[in-house]
C-alpha cells in the first residue's frame, strides 16, 4: 500500500552571518528512507521531535516533494498525483484541525463532501455510521471552535474517513487528549483497521498508542530509519528491560549520541 | 475545459455551503450586506463632493467619472467577492491551514478563493452597478459603442483576479508581508475610480504597459465615450483589453504554479 | 523562535502598511491636485496644502488606526478573558491606553515617516515653519491618538453587551474614514453638513491635526477641541468600564 524506496528530503537553509554575509547550508531532514507497508497493516512511526516524522508524513501525502528516491502510496506517486491520491488517503493532523473553525461540525462535513465529490446518499450513510461509532451526535451542530479537544479530534477523524479511503495517516492523533478520549480514539482506530481493513500509519509520542494498536513499529532518528519490526522484536533488542518506555528511551538516547 | 467546469462546480457547491451557514443568522447577514453597501458609497460620495466644487475633473464630467467608477467598481467588487481571499495565502501558510488544503482533491487556489465565502460583499457589487446605471442613464451611449461595456467589465474581472493571484503568489516568497499585495489590488481599485488623466504620464504608461490596469476601464471607456486619449497613446489600445487580460491571467497562473512548486520543495 | 517570528511578522506588516499608505497617498494626491488645478485656492488651501494634507492623512492611518484596527482588548472581550482584566487592581482603561500610545509612537516612526518623505520627494510637501510648530503638531497628533483610542475602547467594550460586533465595527469604519477627513478634507464638505462634521470627534483624528500642521487654524482652539473630545470619550469609557465590572462581578463572567 505504501512503498518508500531510498526517499530523501534536504533543505537549503540560509543563515545570516553578520549584516550582509549569509551562509547556505544543506540540511537533510530525511535521508535514504526505505520501507513498505502492506494493505491492512497498522504501523506506528516513532521518533524524537525533529527526527523527520513530519517530513515523512508530508512526503507521503504529497504536500512535500521528495528530493531523492521513489514513493508510492496506493500505487500513486504523491508528489505528481497529489489530487488523485487525496481520494485514496485520509489524513489527520493532531496539532491542528482540518475542519473549519467557525462552522458547525456538520457544515464542515458538507464542505468535505463537496471537496471529495461524494454523492449525498453515500455521504449520509457514512456520516451516520461514523457519528454512531464516534458519538458525534451531541455536537454536530456546534461550531468547531467550541468543541473540546477530544470532540474535535473525533470530528477530525470522521472527516478523514468520510470518503472511505483505504489508507489512513495520522500525525499525533492522541496528543493532548484525556484518558477517556484517548481510549475512545484508540478503540475506534483499532476497529477501522480490523473491520474495514484500512491501512493505518500513525506517528505518536504516546507509547500507549503503540502498545495497544501497532503490530509493527518503525523508529526514525536524525532522518534515518533506525528500527523496523514488531513490538516484540523491539523489546527483544534490550531483553532485560521491562517497560516499552525504557526500551524507546534507550533507543532514542543511543541514536542521539554524536556519530 | 472539463477540468475548469469541474472546478467551477466545486466552487459553487462550496460557496453555497458557506452561504447556507451564514444564512443561519439572517439579521447579521443583512446588516453586513447593507454595511458593505454603505462603505463603498463613501467613495462615490467623495466623487460627488469633488464635483460640488468643479464641473470637470481631469477633463471628464461627473457622469463620465461615474461611468469609470461604476465599470471598475463592478469588476473589482465581483473579483474581490469571488477570488479576493487568495491574498490570505500568507495567513494560511503561517497557520498551517495551507497544508490541509494540499491533502484535498481540489486545487488549493479554489479552496482558498472560496474559504469563508462572503455573500455580503454583493452589497459592493450592487452599489457599483447602481452608480453605473445612473451614469449610463445620463450619458446616452450609442448602441454601436455600448457593446464594449460588458466586454470591459469582464476583462476587468479577469485583470483584478489576476492581480489578486499575483499578490497571493508573491506570498509564497514573502509569507511575512501579506499587505504588500494590497497596495496593488486595492490600489488598483482606487486608481481606476478616477479618469487616468488626473495622474502623471509616467504612472499612466506604467499601468498601461507594465501592470495593465488601464484596460480595466480607461482605454475601453475612451472608446465608449468617444474621447481622444489625453496622453496620445495609439487608438487600437482601446480594443486591447482582452489581450491584456489574457496575458496578465497567464502570468498570474504561471506565478501561482511556480510559487506552489517552490512551497512544495521547501515546506515553508 | 515563535516570539521572533511574531515580531518579524509585525515588522513586515508595518513595512507593508507603510508601502500601501504611500501608494494610496500618491493616487489620492493626484486627484486632489486635479481638483485644486480646476479650483485654485479652494477652501483656503493651495495645491501644496492639499498635497500635504493628503500625505498627512496617510501618515495618520497607522498611529490613529483609522481603519479600525481594533485593540487586543476587543478579542479579549469576545473570548471573555476580559473578566480577568477587569478584576485586576490596575485600571483597565489606563493600562490599555498606555499600551495603545506606545504602539502609536512606534507606528509613527515606521508607518508615518515613510509616506511623508516619499510625498515630499515626489510632490513636495509643506513643513511647519518653526520648532514651535512641530511641537504643537506633535501635541495635536498625540491628542488625536487619545481620541482615536477613546472611540476604539468604547467599541471594544460594547462587545460586552452585544453578541455580534461585526456590524458595529463596520459602522465605525464608515464614520471614521469619512468623518475624520480621511476620504476628503472636511473643509470641502458644504454648508451645515460640513460644519457638523468638523464638530464631531472624528475630526479630531485627521482634519484638526492636519490643519494644525498646515497652520490653517487657531492652535489653542484646535487643541481645546481635541482635548474636550478626549476627556468626554475617556469619561464615557470609565463609566462603561465600571458597569462592565459590575456585570462581571454579578454574573461571574
Amino acid at each position: 500500500m505504501i512503498e518508500v524506496d531510498g526517499a530523501g528530503r534536504s533543505f537549503t537553509v540560509t543563515r545570516r552571518k553578520g549584516l550582509l554575509r549569509r551562509e547556505r547550508e544543506v540540511v537533510h531532514a530525511v535521508s535514504d528512507l526505505s520501507f513498505q507497508i502492506a494493505a491492512g497493516e497498522f504501523v506506528g512511526y516513532l521518533g524524537p521531535n525533529g527526527a523527520g516524522k513530519s517530513t515523512t508524513i508530508k512526503m507521503l501525502t504529497g504536500i512535500l516533494a521528495p528530493s531523492a528516491g521513489r514513493i508510492r502510496v496506493a500505487g500513486l506517486d504523491p508528489s505528481r498525483r497529489r489530487t488523485a491520491l487525496a481520494r485514496h488517503i485520509g489524513v489527520v493532523f493532531g496539532q491542528r484541525t482540518t475542519l473549519w473553525w467557525d462552522l458547525p461540525l456538520k457544515d464542515s462535513f458538507t464542505l468535505i463532501r463537496h471537496l471529495y465529490k461524494v454523492d449525498q446518499v453515500r455521504h449520509r450513510e457514512r456520516l451516520a455510521e461514523l457519528s454512531d461509532v464516534l458519538e458525534l451526535g451531541p455536537f454536530l451542530d456546534k461550531p468547531v471552535r467550541q468543541l473540546s479537544l477530544g470532540q474535535r479530534m473525533r470530528g477530525d477523524i470522521a472527516a478523514a474517513l468520510l470518503h472511505d479511503p483505504p489508507v489512513l495517516i495520522l500525525d499525533e492523533p492522541t496528543i493532548g487528549l484525556d484518558v477517556v478520549s484517548k481510549a475512545a480514539v484508540r478503540e475506534f482506530l483499532r476497529g477501522v483497521n480490523a473491520e474495514r481493513g484500512t491501512t493505518v500509519l500513525l506517528t505518536t509520542h504516546d507509547l500507549g498508542d503503540i502498545e495497544r494498536l501497532c503490530r509493527r513499529v518503525m523508529l526514525i532518528d536524525h532522518g534515518r530509519l533506525t528500527f523496523d519490526g514488531t513490538l516484540d522484536a523491539l523489546r527483544a533488542t534490550v531483553p532485560e528491560e521491562t517497560s516499552i518506555e525504557d526500551v524507546v528511551t534507550r533507543l532514542y538516547t543511543r541514536t542521539a549520541e554524536p556519530r | 475545459m472539463g477540468e475548469a467546469l469541474g472546478l467551477a462546480r466545486s466552487y459553487v457547491l462550496l460557496a453555497a455551503t458557506w452561504v447556507r451557514a451564514a444564512a443561519q443568522y439572517p439579521l447579521s447577514m443583512a446588516m453586513l450586506t447593507i454595511g458593505s453597501f454603505v462603505v463603498t458609497c463613501l467613495d462615490a460620495a467623495a466623487i460627488v463632493v469633488i464635483f460640488v466644487h468643479t464641473e470637470t475633473l481631469g477633463g471628464f464630467s461627473l457622469p463620465e467619472v461615474m461611468f469609470l467608477y461604476g465599470t471598475a467598481g463592478v469588476s473589482f467588487a465581483l473579483a474581490d467577492m469571488l477570488f479576493g481571499n487568495v491574498d490570505k495565502l500568507g495567513q494560511h501558510v503561517r497557520a498551517g491551514t495551507f497544508d490541509t488544503m494540499l491533502i484535498r482533491p481540489v486545487s488549493p487556489f479554489v479552496q482558498m478563493a472560496v474559504d469563508r465565502f462572503a455573500f455580503q460583499r454583493v452589497g459592493r457589487v450592487l452599489q457599483a452597478a447602481i452608480v453605473l446605471a445612473v451614469a449610463l442613464a445620463r450619458l446616452h451611449v450609442p448602441w454601436q459603442r455600448a457593446w464594449m461595456i460588458p466586454v470591459m467589465v469582464l476583462c476587468g474581472i479577469v485583470l483584478f483576479t489576476a492581480m489578486w493571484t499575483l499578490g497571493g503568489a508573491l506570498q509564497f516568497l514573502l509569507t511575512e508581508a501579506p499587505e504588500i499585495a494590497n497596495a496593488f489590488t486595492y490600489g488598483g481599485g482606487q486608481l481606476t475610480q478616477y479618469p487616468l488623466s488626473v495622474y502623471g504620464g509616467e504612472l499612466v504608461r506604467a499601468v498601461t504597459f507594465i501592470v495593465p490596469l488601464a484596460f480595466v476601464n480607461w482605454q475601453p471607456a475612451l472608446y465608449v465615450l468617444d474621447r481622444p486619449d489625453p496622453f496620445g497613446l495609439p487608438y487600437w489600445l482601446r480594443f486591447a483589453g482582452p489581450v491584456a487580460a489574457v496575458t496578465l491571467a497567464c502570468a498570474a497562473g504561471w506565478a501561482w504554479r511556480a510559487g506552489l512548486r517552490r512551497y512544495r520543495s521547501t515546506g515553508s | 523562535m515563535f516570539g521572533f517570528r511574531r515580531h518579524a511578522v509585525y515588522r513586515a506588516a508595518a513595512f507593508a502598511g507603510a508601502f500601501t499608505n504611500t501608494i494610496f497617498g500618491v493616487l489620492r494626491a493626484y486627484v486632489l491636485i486635479a481638483l485644486w488645478h480646476a479650483r485654485p485656492g479652494l477652501a483656503g488651501y493651495d495645491v501644496a496644502d492639499a498635497v500635504t494634507f493628503c500625505f498627512l492623512t496617510q501618515a495618520f492611518i497607522g498611529p490613529m488606526q483609522v481603519f479600525g484596527g481594533s485593540l487586543d482588548l476587543a478579542a479579549r472581550v469576545r473570548t471573555g478573558d476580559v473578566a480577568l482584566d477587569l478584576l485586576r487592581p490596575a485600571s483597565l482603561q489606563l493600562w490599555t491606553m498606555a499600551d495603545d500610545l506606545g504602539r502609536a509612537a512606534y507606528l509613527v516612526i515606521v508607518r508615518s515617516v515613510p509616506p511623508m518623505l516619499i510625498g515630499a520627494a515626489l510632490f513636495g510637501v509643506r513643513t511647519p515653519a518653526h520648532a514651535a510648530g512641530w511641537a504643537v503638531f506633535l501635541t495635536s497628533t498625540a491628542l488625536g491618538v487619545v481620541v482615536s483610542f477613546g472611540l476604539r475602547y468604547l467599541l471594544a467594550m460594547a462587545t460586552c453587551w452585544i453578541v455580534d460586533d461585526r456590524g458595529l465595527q463596520q459602522m465605525s469604519l464608515v464614520m471614521t474614514t469619512f468623518f475624520s477627513g480621511m476620504m476628503l478634507p472636511l473643509i470641502l464638505l458644504p454648508g451645515w453638513f460640513g460644519t457638523l462634521t468638523r464638530a464631531l470627534p472624528w475630526a479630531a483624528m485627521v482634519q484638526v491635526p492636519a490643519d494644525v500642521y498646515l497652520g490653517k487654524t487657531d492652535v489653542l482652539e484646535a487643541l481645546a477641541f481635541q482635548a474636550t473630545w478626549a476627556a468626554v470619550l475617556l469619561a464615557a469609557g470609565a463609566l462603561v468600564t465600571r458597569s462592565a465590572r459590575r456585570k462581571v462581578v454579578i454574573q461571574g463572567g
